[in-house]
């Protein structure tokens, strides 16, 4: 059964196709998007309930593999020490997202011709840098102005997160060692932004904003891009892209929220799907003539792929902190985020402070430490935790290596019959390095800050949420899968938006640059219209 | 307390023993403390809500129970039900010791309700209540501490 032809169809509704669907709205083309998961209840967030950290275990959990909802799909991660996490609903991974909102440096785009390894981006900072300033404003960003480690910028719309009792010793650390700290940018409102209201301190971040203080894209983009004549249809999985003999795009086959497979031809493709998503569809959408997947000629969908390794160091403290109140994050330091290649390794990361944990999480890691015992001792030893421990947490910019990939699992597949993605990954001896010196100093850093006791954790094993570089961006067809404006070299009228065309993983969170290439990628699309295909 | 699960609706997926054995072990692991006034893990009201959510898990979980049992018997002769309350903690971290990886979500699921409990929630002076709608309030702080970074100078490496 077909649909009416589109003009756009955009394949995701997460952070990157949310952005670029409102950016097109103007064209006042027929816009479609297709989204796997549905519209999320805030008032059914964890937070809401008593069982708020246990179900951070089941429907909630950030392993598509442990919820197992109808909309995600199984994902065969044994071959890598990082598992990956991801969210399939309206919103994507923002809904589950911490709101950590930096910027990528300048030197990120430009790793090549200033440290040796990886690749340059074909496009700079300075080219997404008022596309980063329009998706603040779209999005919300709290933060401040004046920060050393970054390129300096017109205005910020809101004040920072609070300090808490948390942040204040995480700082006093690192001011003693002479070390940078900032608050960071996030997609957290403090102030009444856009008819959200502020931020009230839930601490359920990871798990669902219910008071809608975070941004996820289903408050803030999809919102504005329905009212403007988008058409955003859930429960709706893409089995395949269809081509025509001249290779060319002609739709999707997909299967609708009453389970029957359906065609939508489109005259244009957008592919939002995540780094990990994006590859897997294009590698099932084989054809006569893309027999190694659609869009790759040049052998790399699927390749490159980088997380960023995590590594977490935690100070217990005397005196009590904010436990579980308040977001997780507020505060970064960057001391370490630029080369320095005498500290043998190159590139370097951010540490971002972890507010404190909830009741339950302070159970669960005591007895995982050792530091809680069974028995009559547990509660003496409990309450020597319960809201005394903070961490910095250590983002490692990771490299790109084609042996690191996602290809079709031989065996596994969704409910749909659809083949899974097999994850491939190993940890660089340039990733090792940089998480021992991030364990050391960021057990330097919580000891100067007061810290009675740390614990470091490196890797961490469930830190899969930045999915990138597995259709990377470049010049060279031979090198890249999509060129220097997002389209694919191969088929003429196919973008790819997500965090998938990355070229490096820079040491920040993605989504702020996922959303500003999405809006980049959508102006070069309004600009050339009249030759988009040429 | 409501339970957040609301009353059982169907028959428990364990045999009367293993929900015996549930209940003694959640007791060994997290027993009532009188100096901090709390129940313990086996206590009537946590338990009822350890074997609702333990429900999805009677396959594994139950399988754990009947080795833990069988654990004590090689050791005491006895079931675990059968050992004495003061050889009980050192059984179950024996069996611990021997098999690291099997008690974890065993240990997951007794955290998970005990915390939850409202006796124990104002034991650690926490409001008895979810996050949301009332939230918390987190004290903004010194911001003087950032004076020493802003008198840094830019140091991200520019590019041309």
């Amino acid at each position: 059964m077909s649909d009416d032809p589109v003009d756009v169809l955009i394949i995701g509704a997460g952070a990157a196709g949310a952005a670029v669907a409102w950016s097109l709205v103007e064209t006042r083309m027929k816009i479609v998007c297709l989204e796997q998961g549905g519209f999320m209840n805030p008032m059914t967030y964890p937070s809401t309930g008593r069982d708020w950290e246990a179900r951070t275990s089941g429907d909630f959990s950030i392993s598509p593999n442990t919820r197992q909802l109808e909309a995600d799909y199984p994902v065969n991660d044994d071959a890598s020490p990082i598992k990956v996490a991801n969210f399939n609903a309206v919103g994507g991974s923002t809904i589950l997202y911490a709101g950590q909102f930096p910027r990528f440096h300048p030197s990120d785009f430009r790793v090549r011709s200033l440290d040796g390894v990886a690749d340059d981006w074909p496009i700079d900072f300075a080219t997404l840098e008022p596309y980063y300033a329009l998706n603040d404003r779209v999005m919300g960003v709290a933060g401040l102005q004046g920060d050393p480690a970054n390129p300096p910028r017109d205005s910020i719309s809101m004040p920072p997160l609070p300090l808490g009792k948390a942040g204040q010793a995480v700082v006093r650390g690192l001011n003693q060692l002479g070390w940078h700290w900032w608050p960071s940018d996030v997609a957290i409102a403090t102030e009444r932004f856009d008819g959200r209201e502020r931020c009230i301190n839930l601490g359920t971040c990871v798990s669902g904003c219910a008071q809608g203080a975070k941004a996820s894209t289903d408050i803030t983009y999809w919102p504005q891009a329905m009212r403007g004549g988008v058409e955003l249809r859930p429960h709706c999985r893409v089995r395949e892209i269809t081509v025509n003999d001249d290779g060319m795009a002609t739709g999707v086959i997909y299967v609708n929220a009453d389970g029957q497979e359906q065609a939508l031809q489109a005259h244009v493709v957008i592919v939002a799907c995540n780094g990990i998503g994006t590859p897997r569809l294009l590698l099932n959408s084989k054809s006569a003539r893309f027999p190694d997947g659609l869009a790759n000629s040049s052998g790399l969908v699927g390749k490159n792929l980088m997380f960023h390794p995590y590594a977490a160091v935690q100070g217990v403290f005397d005196e009590p902190l904010d436990g579980y109140q308040g977001p997780h994050k507020g505060i970064q330091s960057q001391e370490f985020y630029e080369t320095d290649k005498s500290r043998g390794f190159v590139r370097g990361y951010t540490f971002e402070y972890s507010r404190g944990m909830g009741p339950v999480a302070t159970g669960l890691t005591g007895l995982a430490q050792g530091r809680v015992p069974w028995g009559a001792d547990h509660h003496t030893s409990y309450r020597k935790l319960f809201k005394r421990v903070t961490s910095l947490v250590a983002l490692c910019e990771d490299l790109p290596e084609e042996h690191n990939r996602v290809s079709l699992d031989p065996d596994l597949t969704d409910s749909d019959g659809i083949p899974a993605p097999r994850i491939e990954y190993k940890l660089s001896e340039n990733s090792m390095k940089m998480l021992d010196h991030a364990v050391a100093r960021g057990t330097e850093a919580l000891q100067c800050a007061g810290a009675t006791d740390t614990f470091s954790l490196s890797p961490i094993g469930f830190s899969g949420w930045h999915l990138m570089g597995t259709a990377r961006m470049g010049r060279d067809p031979r090198r890249s899968v999509v060129n220097e404006w997002g389209r694919s070299h191969d088929v003429k009228n196919l973008f790819i938006v997500d965090g998938s065309i990355f070229v490096t993983s820079a040491a920040v969170n993605p989504t702020s640059t996922i959303q500003a290439l999405a809006l980049y990628v959508g102006d070069q699309i309004k600009n050339r219209l009249a030759n988009l295909f040429d | 307390m409501q339970l957040p699960h609301g009353p059982r609706p169907a028959p428990s997926p364990y045999t009367p023993r293993q929900q015996q054995l549930l209940r003694a072990i959640a007791d060994t692991i997290v027993p009532g403390s009188t100096d901090y006034a709390v129940p313990g893990a086996g206590d009537d009201r946590i338990f009822a809500d350890l074997l609702i959510i333990a429900d999805a898990h009677a396959s594994a979980l139950g399988g754990l129970l009947d080795r833990i049992d069988q654990f004590a018997s090689e050791h005491h002769r006895c079931g675990f039900l059968e050992v004495s309350q003061d050889d009980r903690l050192s059984t179950a971290e024996a069996f611990r010791a021997a098999y690291p990886n099997d008690t974890t979500l065993l240990e997951t699921l007794v955290i998970q309700v005990y915390y939850r409990d409202d006796r124990v929630m104002r034991s650690l002076d926490m409001e008895v209540r979810p996050p949301f709608p009332k939230g918390f309030v987190v004290e903004d702080g010194d911001w003087a501490l950032l004076d020493p970074v802003r008198a840094r100078p830019e140091f991200y490496v520019k590019t041309p």
